[in-house]
């Protein structure tokens, strides 16, 4: 699903090159649930930024799913990514100005889906994630796992093909934070999507199927766990 | 899909940027008002003109000049007559009317009216049969101006020269004349077959004459003007049909609603720095959404087109606002303008007007806002990811150039569609784009120069306040830009009408002359000055005046001078024009010599011929320079004379001023009018005086300086009136955008407040890093905004109405002031909150 060939990237900081990834090289099978693990500033959030097509590579390729993102335009890359990808972020990332209703139905609008389909699928989402009687709040009227719950109907919404989450329970509490994950897997196996994850937590770490561990930007151990 | 996005997401984010640039769209709302009220105004002054053309001329044919009609013209004229077309004449010439009751007198208008006129629309009298027994007898009908300044009423008769007539009725409406006229000379309409009773036609008066014809049909009237139009021009006679009252009522009215129109739209572009300031702002805001917004798959263009579609929605509401503003400011415009306008105008609402003003202020709330909006496209995705991912530094690109391309673009056509004249919108249009960049500079300079040279000694509120002049999110740049340019305009305005009154302030000297005598016979000098001795006037200062026409230059006649297209081009009014000459034995003090030499040192002219002084610019319109031979018709009177000297003179000064000054030998034969300046201070003696020069002398008339600068002021206040309306739009326009700009940064500045209030700071300390930060920005914006406006009030008054110039510095130094105190004002006020409430209860209003 996910493969990426000699992937490298080095930002400027300061006037100074500063190299943050190097030389990575992954393959991600179509279903599997990854989680990406390592200290802060080993390259975490970089190397999920890259295999997403959020930003160019300085060297290397990533394929999703069969597509060179380096081939594509920025706009390409956008369309892409309405198509086949979810997002899930530390902050929620909600759009403040918007109900939850209308956060989740952004990705579909993207998308150009119309008409009762749209409702439909946005119901369905929220109930899913059980917030089907919150779906005119607006985020500030929502506690932080709410507004992550919302965030995660909004990230299915487009059906994608891979989830990409970044730290999703770092804003959380821990039982919370348990409510979440055991909702993302529930959501990975209904809809079949290959999930990809950052994270700090060994225990969020450990229910992923394979774990790699970056440092100075390198991954220095790729370990599979019994299957889940 | 992606536009359908777009609109959808604008629409949800709509509700947010309503809050955050709303108050900015009122900017644009009186923008849009002053442009609708004025130009569907003109619409209705144009419509009136039209339908009331031939009533304004009141006839098909006007025929004038300032002498009587030569036996050629009054040939064809009395032939036209006597062929069955309707003809009436009127005489008018300054003179003064005097109560034989009360004593008083004033300077007037006299009419003289033989025949029917006028033939289309009608004199409005109070009686109103009035003007229809006009010609029964020795009857009068006066502007209220008359009775009122005479002490007199309807019944009571009013002398005129050497005849009495009595008043029958008041003119209450007559179209064609202006009303502020009146302030100046107010008319006397007697009939024509008493005029010669007045003794008042003497040589020299000032007298027009005109000829009114109704020929109805129109090709019948063209043919009489191709048959005739010749013999006019030859015999210096001028004449106006309806067609061409039309068009130059039409072309001075359209270009003075023009130009308020341009007044109006500084508003308009006012509120587009406010848009585009408050958009800047809106999008920082948004960074997050919009990177979100990229993850989800939203391309570069969508987002752009979303928040653009926002802008201009709200641009919509604003000109929507602004138009229904507009047509009830339009009806406030009669009372404004009326006095301007030679005939009644009903209001009526001009559709072009309207969608004219709609589509302005849409295209400029979104044009102002795409500079901003190009940076929407360039926020990465990555940005949800990293919340510190650092800025992108800003570089040119090819949008940013397309953007700030169409915004030049636009302000440069909207500034020529609303000019009078093509050069003056490019000057407009120049001059609101340079303004507006040398504040924005003055904000970059302020800002960086408090960071480099911050006062880190001052006491800690100053430099709290110093330096949320530069801090992010700070608006420096539009409180500058907003306030300098209200600044500016009330500055520049004020500056120009002050420079215009200027010449005609009385000096309150005690030599200089309060009254203005004319039209003193030749014989009658003696007796005159021998009247002022006896009123205690000082000895007059005599000035002969004498009539006269060019009829050659250099023995080339000014026909054939004319007729010849391949020499220098010399304009028609110098050489047709009707001269009034005087001659002396010495320079007057406004004046200089700058070549040749006066004729009390000069040795005689080789030719033999009288010498004459020209004045430097009328030499330059006629070619001529000393040496030249020029030839002058004086009531038929041949006389040649050689240019010997040339003159400056300063116009600038409310003196008597000619273009050409005799030797005394060269005019002895003819016989000239006297005009003469005294001074006489007591204002009792000064009636006393009139009333006896009127009796002795009913021919020579007499202004009274003082009331003459009182007219005169009211009809430039009458005239600015109109600027100073439209201005007030533009001045409310930038007070908006002032509170917005403040508003905007209200945030910032109360979450800084109420931390520093949580760390211990007292209510007063925040009060002073306010009004610090305040206080900086208005004195800067104000001295920037007076600074400017004297440049460009001296660029008007020098060049455009060519005066001296003169900076007053005290009412400066107040708007200066007024100007830092009200920023100051507006600062506190919007810190209230913090300054006021308790800290939790402004982190909670906050946070919700």
């Amino acid at each position: 699903m996910i493969e990426a060939i000699g992937l490298g990237q080095t930002y400027s900081s300061g006037g100074r090159p500063l190299t943050v990834l190097k030389d990575i090289n992954l393959t991600v099978e179509a279903g599997g649930f990854l989680a990406i693990v390592g200290p802060s500033g080993s390259g975490k959030t970089t190397l999920l930024g890259l295999l997403a097509g959020l930003d160019e590579a300085s060297s290397g390729t990533v394929f999703v799913d069969g597509v060179n993102l380096a081939g594509l335009t920025e706009d390409e890359r956008s369309e892409f990514r309405a198509g086949n990808v979810g997002f899930v972020f530390q902050t929620f990332q909600l759009i403040p100005t918007l109900t939850a209703r209308e956060n989740v139905l952004v990705p579909l609008e993207l998308l150009g889906v119309n008409g009762n389909a749209l409702e439909e699928r946005m119901v369905e989402l929220l109930s899913h994630v059980g917030l089907a009687d919150r779906l005119d709040h607006y985020p500030a009227q929502l506690s932080g796992g709410e507004q992550q719950r919302v965030a995660l109907a909004r990230a299915f919404a487009n059906r994608p093909k891979i989830l990409f989450a970044d730290e999703p329970t770092g804003n959380l509490d821990v039982d919370t934070g348990h409510k979440i994950i055991d909702l993302m897997v529930e959501l990975n196996r209904d809809f079949e999507t290959t999930l990809v994850l950052v994270t700090h937590d060994p225990e969020l770490a450990s229910r992923a199927n394979r774990v790699i561990r970056l440092s100075g930007g390198q991954i220095i151990s790729d370990t599979r766990n019994g299957d889940k | 899909m992606s536009l359908r996005f777009a609109l959808r997401h604008a629409r949800r984010e709509g509700r947010s940027s309503v809050r955050r640039i709303g108050l900015y769209m009122g900017a644009i709302t009186l923008g849009v008002a002053a442009l609708v009220a004025i130009n569907s105004f003109r619409g209705n002054i144009v419509e009136a003109i039209r339908s009331e053309s031939r009533a304004l001329l009141g006839a098909d044919l006007e025929v004038h000049s300032s002498r009587r009609f030569p036996d050629p013209v009054q040939g064809i004229l009395d032939s036209a007559a006597a062929a069955g077309v309707p003809r009436s004449t009127v005489t008018s010439l300054p003179s003064m009317a005097r109560s034989p009751v009360t004593e008083m007198s004033r300077l007037v208008h006299l009419r003289a009216i033989e025949g029917d006129f006028p033939y289309y629309g009608e004199i409005g009298t109070d009686p109103t049969d009035a003007w229809g027994r006009l010609q029964e007898g020795r009857h009068a009908v006066v502007e209220a101006t008359v009775t009122a300044q005479l002490d007199i009423a309807v019944g009571d008769s009013v002398t005129v020269g050497e005849a009495a007539f009595q008043i029958i009725g008041i003119i209450t409406s007559s179209p064609g004349e202006v009303s502020f006229q009146s302030a100046v000379g107010p008319r006397i309409y007697i009939p024509a077959a008493y005029l010669e009773e007045t003794g008042l036609i003497q040589f020299g008066s000032l007298v027009r004459y005109q000829t009114y014809l109704q020929i109805e049909d129109n090709p019948t009237l063209q043919d009489f003007l191709n048959r005739y139009n010749s013999v006019f021009e030859d015999n210096q006679v001028g004449y106006n049909t309806v067609a061409e009252q039309v068009e130059n009522l039409t072309e001075a009215f359209e270009n003075m609603t023009r130009f308020l129109g341009l007044v109006g739209l500084t508003a308009l572009l006012l509120g587009g720095v406010g848009v585009a300031s408050a958009v800047h702002v809106y999008t920082k805001e948004k960074l997050n959404t919009v990177a979100v917004l990229r993850c989800l798959g939203a391309t570069q263009r969508t987002v752009f087109t979303a928040y653009l579609v926002q802008a201009a929605a709200l641009g919509f509401l604003g000109a929507a606002a602004g138009v229904i503003l507009g047509l009830a400011v339009q009806r406030t415009l009669p009372n404004v303008l009326g006095d301007l306008l030679p005939m009644e105008v009903s209001v009526a609402v001009d559709w072009l007007a309207v969608v004219a003003g709609l589509v302005i202020g849409v295209w400029v709330a979104s044009v102002f806002a795409l500079l901003p909006l190009v940076s929407v496209r360039d926020i990465p995705p990555l940005r949800a990811l990293r919340r510190e991912l650092e800025e992108v530094p800003r570089r040119f690109t090819v949008s940013r150039g397309v953007a700030g391309g169409a915004l030049l673009a636009s302000v440069l056509v909207i500034s020529l569609w609303q000019a009078p004249l093509p050069a003056l919108g490019w000057v407009y249009a120049g001059g609101i784009v340079g303004t507006v960049v040398l504040l924005w500079v003055t904000a970059r300079l302020l800002m960086r120069m408090t960071r480099r040279h911050f006062p880190k000694r001052a006491r800690y509120v100053i430099r709290q306040g110093v330096a949320n002049l530069f801090r992010p999110q700070n608006q420096t740049a539009a409180v500058i830009i907003a306030l300098g340019f209200g600044t500016f305009l009330i500055a520049t305005i004020y500056l120009v009408q002050r420079n215009i009154l200027e010449p005609f302030t009385i000096d309150s000297g005690a030599e200089a002359p309060n009254l203005f005598l004319f039209d003193i016979q030749h014989d009658q000098q003696e007796g005159v000055a021998d009247l002022l001795r006896e009123h205690g006037a000082p000895p007059l200062q005599l000035t002969p005046l004498i009539p006269a026409r060019l009829s050659a230059i250099n023995g080339r006649p000014v026909d054939e001078i004319l007729a010849d297209s391949s020499g220098p081009v010399i304009p028609r009014w110098a050489l047709r024009r009707e001269y009034r000459h005087t001659y002396r034995d010495t320079l007057a003090p406004t004046e200089e010599l700058i070549a040749g030499e006066w004729w009390d040192t000069a040795a005689p002219t080789t030719s033999g011929l009288p010498q004459v002084s020209i004045e430097q610019d009328i030499a330059d319109e006629l070619h001529v320079g000393i040496g030249d031979r020029v030839t002058w018709d004086f009531q038929g009177i041949p006389v040649e004379v050689e240019i010997s000297s040339v003159r400056r003179v300063n116009w600038a000064r409310f003196e008597l001023n000619f273009f050409f000054v005799f030797e005394p030998r060269a005019l002895a034969a003819a016989p000239p009018t006297i005009i003469a300046f005294t001074r006489i201070d007591d204002m009792q003696q000064r009636a006393n005086f009139q009333r006896d020069l009127v009796r002795q002398y009913p021919n020579v008339s007499v202004a009274d300086l003082a009331l003459l600068q009182e007219a005169l002021e009211s009809v430039l206040d009458k005239v600015t009136l109109g600027v100073r309306f439209m201005a007030l739009f533009s001045i409310a326009s930038g007070i908006i955008v002032l509170f917005g700009a403040i508003a905007t940064s209200r945030f910032h500045r109360i979450r800084e407040g109420v931390l520093l209030k949580t760390l211990g700071a007292t209510r007063k300390q925040i009060g002073h890093i306010l009004l610090t930060e305040y206080l900086t920005l208005g004195t800067l914006a104000g001295l920037t905004g007076i600074l400017l406006a004297g440049l460009s009030a001296w660029g008007l008054v020098r060049f455009m109405f060519e005066l001296d110039f003169h900076l007053p510095s005290a009412p400066l130094a107040a708007l200066w002031l007024g100007v830092a105190v009200l920023t100051a004002g507006i600062g506190l006020l919007n810190g209230r909150d913090v300054l006021k409430k308790p800290p939790l209860a402004v982190i909670r209003e906050i946070a919700e």
